[in-house]
């Protein structure tokens, strides 16, 4: 399995150079160092050399991709694009472009986006596989038919009416918790209660229905009419073997996104003022902050890459059958 | 199983415990904020973008001005009350004393005529005993070394924030800090977006600033690092002068008045030498503790908590030297309780909270119910808080006032304008076609609809380049643009029309066909409308260029090829704006004047306007004291815009404006920053008011778990049926 990991480790190089490039072109299509030189120096009375100044302070004075100018390797070496690139795979983000420490930013902002993002998680986790349990033992029933209508209602809504509509509801009508807000310690509970259960309402009706089908899958197999057909009763048909059965998939899904968590969400934290690392990135984007853009997007390709590879590891975990080579 | 069902009831049942208990000790459930807080006079306000500068030589926008402008105090001020806006001392002793020089040196009247002066010189005597804040900076050894500034790497592995270094220390502001920072404002390092006005004005800072640029790449080079320290103190500007302890001169090219402007603004604020060298170490540097980040000053307030991903917080500054609140205002500031105050040592309140606020809809949600003291209002809640009766007069809804809301209302100092691009062969130009044309659009554009429609009647049409408010701008009858209004029994109309239709013809478009070619004109409106409500405003342009038979055609762009157009001079119609940087109509009129063009040389005329004789009238008004001679030229100066019209004159924006009535001392001040020391709050008020407005409604949430575990029963009956069935 070592092998394995290795091998995934060295496959994921050029995967995070490609992603690099890409978003390096990306930026550049759109925003010109200029245009960045221009949003951190201000509107008014800027001038030429103020911004060739601020270009060159941060290296955007060089060519993006090729310099002619240059001879031999520098050719490659003294461009903006080597010169940025290099330090990300050494993991040294830098300075944001309006001169800010990115990793330390990195390191602050990314506690409130796992406060939300991980009792969402666990807990939506619990109840979505609590109730398509339910669903999936009530199933041909009524209890069946609406909970499915419900899931499909409660998914076709968009998450920005759940949050808008729980903001009004809760924060606004009942006085219950802060409309929005964050603080740091255990003063910040009490702002992280709405987003937090916003966040487990908005994804029931999507996961619900999800691990339903995957019950629904195992449930018909012919290990589980055997142990019917033993006489065991449904409550241990259904946990002690069809739940068991249906791990894979659930962590697939699971694994995959649990690094992802420190990443943030990106509506949830704007809305409810949460100084998360979703945010952080939206913030960037609308500053064309391209330091802390390509920082975001490159850390975000390590943790998924993460992601799938501790995915593929927990396959040998709950299936024995599953040799990683 | 019962058992799994269940789990979910208890989680909610302990959540509603705790909630239960967190609402004993009686403040509101949901209150935002510490509950020790709630009986002392702490403002509470919102930012919605992170400030990017706080050091008063980079910062120059208004997001960054609300902190750094109660923080720093240059030598001047605004007058909180009065109108006109009016300058006054603020840690000057008196005004600025003015000497005007001519070129052999002898000293000349100050009646002497403009060009005869070829130096002004600004003596500043600043009060004595004024202290800095208490900072980390100013704290010193047994042997008067300075503590903190030349911290190892083991002292510096504590150190995350400012708050780490425990010791601090202050000093008395001399007149040497005022130099120490104009000398900041030269060097290139800084990026000061003023460098180049002060490197027109100010004696000897063009050579400073080359001069600290070859010091700066001399001591790169010598010692290899990339920001070395460069200590201002060892070079010398030509036209700055430490006469005393307390006193310090500025010389200017030639005569300024609007110098004076400057100088209530804080890129003209004190900065200690010892600022600049503390946060030179490099380990600070990494850690994001830097100057501008975290600013040092000696107004009434300092920043005690800068985290801009969350709050920022100013508190009251200890060594505040103790302004008192102004005994002088208008008529009607009696009346209005503006002058309770009077004479009363400032500032009133002990802190001021800024939270971080991104989104409208929860900020108005929270001014609502009690949680910030004061609010804009933003097109959403528009609606829900104020109402135009029918004559047009702006009044509060009742909810509104059934709150004890109040409403402040105040035309701003800025211009939102339409412009033509002057070097464009079919608009631009100087031909009777191009003006007549011109004119016909400035009659066809209904602003005053534009006005209603999309900024919810939030505007006064403008007349001219000047709003109002400032010297050379006239208001009612005297002040139309007679080219686009006229008088129709006594009241004011624009004109019709058919009146447009008829330049066109005179134009050469009748109908809005072009006669050599015979095909309809078609115009091009370069704009930045990328949001959902842009499509409206877009049409609605459309409209009125359809008026007159014209094919508007708007090319859509993002913001930063809509900059790249505009310093081409490629695009034909835009859209622009200008907000004030002092009240003078020089710096509304810079923004036409012909070498200032955009396309030239990144200059504020967007619309690369150019008229010989505005030009020379520009010059020669530019520099003059306001006087019936200085009216007299601007006077002639917007007669020849109005005629060529090269702008739509548009709107100036009108401030609206809500604080709760525990909110004290409000009047808009657009030209003041440094407003929050004025300010009062009643703190039991507020308290008892959040209370009232925040009580608890437990019931919803109650009869919903009632409901839930009511449809369970038939769940649980099922499940017995079908355990039953088969047992059988």
């Amino acid at each position: 399995m070592m092998a394995y990991i290795i091998r995934r480790i060295f496959y994921a190089i050029p995967i995070l150079i490609g992603v690099n490039i890409i978003t390096f072109m990306l930026f550049f299509v759109v925003n010109s160092p200029e245009d960045m030189a221009r949003m951190n120096l201000g509107m008014k009375r800027i001038t030429p050399e103020a911004i060739q100044q601020w270009k060159e302070e941060r290296g955007y004075d060089k060519p993006t991709l090729y310099n002619e100018t240059k001879e031999g390797i520098e050719r490659v070496t003294d461009t903006i694009f080597f010169q940025k690139s290099l330090k990300l795979f050494q993991f040294d983000f830098g300075s944001s472009d309006s001169g800010r420490d990115i990793g330390y930013d990195i390191s602050q902002r990314m506690w409130p986006s796992l406060a939300i993002a991980l009792p969402v998680l666990i807990v939506g986790l619990a109840l979505n596989i609590t109730f398509a349990l339910l669903i999936a033992f009530f199933r041909a029933t009524y209890i069946d038919f609406w909970g499915v209508v419900t899931c499909v209602i409660m998914m076709s809504i968009s998450s920005l009416f759940y949050i808008i509509g729980g903001q009004y509801l809760v924060g606004k009508l009942l006085h219950l918790v802060p409309i929005s807000g964050y603080d740091t310690g255990l003063a910040s509970l009490k702002f992280l209660i709405l987003p937090v259960i916003i966040g487990i309402i908005g994804g029931i009706g999507a996961g619900t229905r999800w691990y339903r089908t995957l019950f629904l899958e195992e449930i018909n197999r012919d290990y589980v009419r055997t142990a019917r057909a033993k006489g065991l009763s449904e409550q241990w048909v259904l946990f002690g073997h069809v739940f068991k059965n249906a791990l894979i998939p659930i962590l697939t899904g699971v694994v995959a996104v649990l690094p992802l968590l420190f990443m943030g969400s990106l509506i949830t934290e704007s809305f409810f003022g949460i100084p998360g690392l979703g945010s952080y990135t939206i913030d960037a984007i609308s500053n064309q902050d391209f330091a802390i853009v390509r920082s975001m997007v490159f850390l975000g390709s390590v943790l998924y890459i993460i992601g799938l590879i501790m995915t593929d590891i927990s396959y040998t975990i709950v299936d024995p059958r599953v040799r990683l080579q | 199983m019962l058992g799994l069902f269940t789990k979910p009831l208890y989680l909610s049942t302990i959540a509603s415990v705790c909630l239960l208990f967190a609402g004993c000790n009686g403040s509101p459930w949901n209150s935002p904020y510490p509950v020790a807080d709630a009986q002392r006079p702490v403002l509470y306000s919102s930012f919605s973008e992170r400030p990017n500068h706080l050091d008063p030589a980079r910062s120059y926008s208004s997001n960054e001005y609300a902190f750094i402008a109660q923080i720093y105090e240059p030598p001047l001020q605004y007058h909180f009350l009065k109108r006109p806006y009016t300058l006054v001392p603020l840690t000057a002793e008196a005004m600025p004393e003015v000497s005007y020089i001519d070129k052999r040196g002898q000293q000349l009247p100050a009646n002497a005529p403009v060009e005869k002066i070829a130096f002004s010189e600004y003596l500043v005597r600043i009060q004595p005993g004024i202290k800095y804040q208490p900072h980390p900076m100013f704290a010193r050894l047994e042997d008067g070394t300075l503590r903190y500034h030349n911290l190892t790497g083991k002292q510096l592995d504590r150190v995350h924030t400012l708050t780490d270094l425990s010791e601090t220390g202050s000093r008395e502001l001399t007149a040497a800090d005022y130099i120490y920072q104009i000398k900041r404002l030269a060097f290139p390092r800084f990026h000061c977006p003023i460098a180049g006005v002060m490197g027109e004005y100010i004696v000897g800072f063009k050579a400073y600033s080359d001069q600290l640029k070859q010091v700066e790449q001399q001591l790169q080079n010598e010692l290899g690092e990339e920001r070395p320290y460069v200590d201002l103190r060892d070079y010398e500007m030509e036209g700055l002068e430490l006469v005393d302890n307390y006193s310090y001169k500025i010389r200017l090219e030639g005569k300024y008045p609007q110098f004076l402007y400057w100088m209530a603004m804080p890129f003209f604020a004190p900065m200690p030498w010892e600022a600049d060298h503390f946060y030179a170490q490099p380990g600070l540097r990494v850690r994001n503790i830097k100057l501008d980040w975290f600013p040092v000053g000696t107004g009434p307030f300092m920043l005690s908590e800068n985290n801009p991903n969350l709050r920022m917080v100013l508190e009251r500054n200890p060594n505040f030297h103790g302004e008192r609140y102004p005994y002088e205002g208008e008529s009607e500031d009696y009346a209005a309780g503006l002058l309770d105050d009077a004479d009363k040592v400032m500032p009133f309140i002990e802190k001021a909270i800024y939270s971080l606020e991104k989104e409208t809809i929860p900020y108005w949600n929270k001014f609502l119910q009690g949680y910030y003291d004061t609010s804009g209002i933003s097109s959403d809640s528009f609606d829900q808080a104020v109402l135009f009766d029918a004559q047009g007069e702006v009044g509060l809804a009742d909810a509104m006032k059934e709150k004890g809301i109040h409403l402040t209302t105040a035309v701003q100092t800025s211009i939102g304008y339409f412009g033509f691009n002057m070097r464009d062969p079919v608009v631009g130009g100087d031909s009777e076609s191009a003006r007549l044309l011109r004119r016909a659009i400035s009659i066809a554009v209904d602003y005053e609809e534009f006005i209603s429609i999309f900024a919810n009647g939030r505007g006064v049409v403008a007349q001219g380049p000047i709003p109002l408010g400032i010297f050379g701008a006239k208001s009612g009858k005297e002040g139309i643009n007679r080219y686009i209004y006229e008088e129709v029994n006594g009241k004011i109309k624009r004109r019709s029309l058919n009146e447009a239709k008829q330049l066109m013809v005179q134009a050469g478009y009748p109908e809005g066909r072009d006669l050599n070619t015979g095909k309809s004109l078609v115009l091009y409106y370069d704009a930045v409308a990328t949001g959902p409500d842009d499509k409206a405003r877009m049409n609605w342009w459309r409209k009125q260029f359809t008026k007159l038979g014209i094919q508007l055609v708007v090319r859509n762009t993002d913001y930063n090829r809509f900059q790249e157009k505009m310093r081409k001079g490629t695009a034909q119609l835009f859209s622009w704006g200008w907000n004030a940087d002092y009240p003078d109509p020089e710096n509304f009129l810079f923004l036409l004047y012909g070498p200032n063009a955009k396309a030239d040389g990144e200059g504020e005329n967007a619309a690369n306007y150019t008229n010989p004789e505005f030009d020379e009238l520009f010059m020669r008004m530019k520099n003059m004291d306001n006087s019936p001679e200085r009216l007299r030229i601007i006077n002639r100066m917007v007669e020849i815009l109005r005629s060529d019209a090269p702008w739509l004159w548009g709107y100036y924006p009108k401030a609206f404006s809500l604080h709760h009535h525990w909110y004290h001392n409000v009047k808009p001040n657009l030209m003041a920053n440094n407003t929050l020391k004025y300010k009062r709050i009643e703190p039991e008020a507020r308290t008892m008011q959040q209370s009232q407005w925040n009580r608890p409604v437990l019931w919803p949430v109650i009869t919903l778990v009632v409901l839930f575990l009511l449809s369970l029963i038939p769940a649980w009956i099922l499940f017995r049926r079908r355990e039953r069935s088969r047992l059988q």
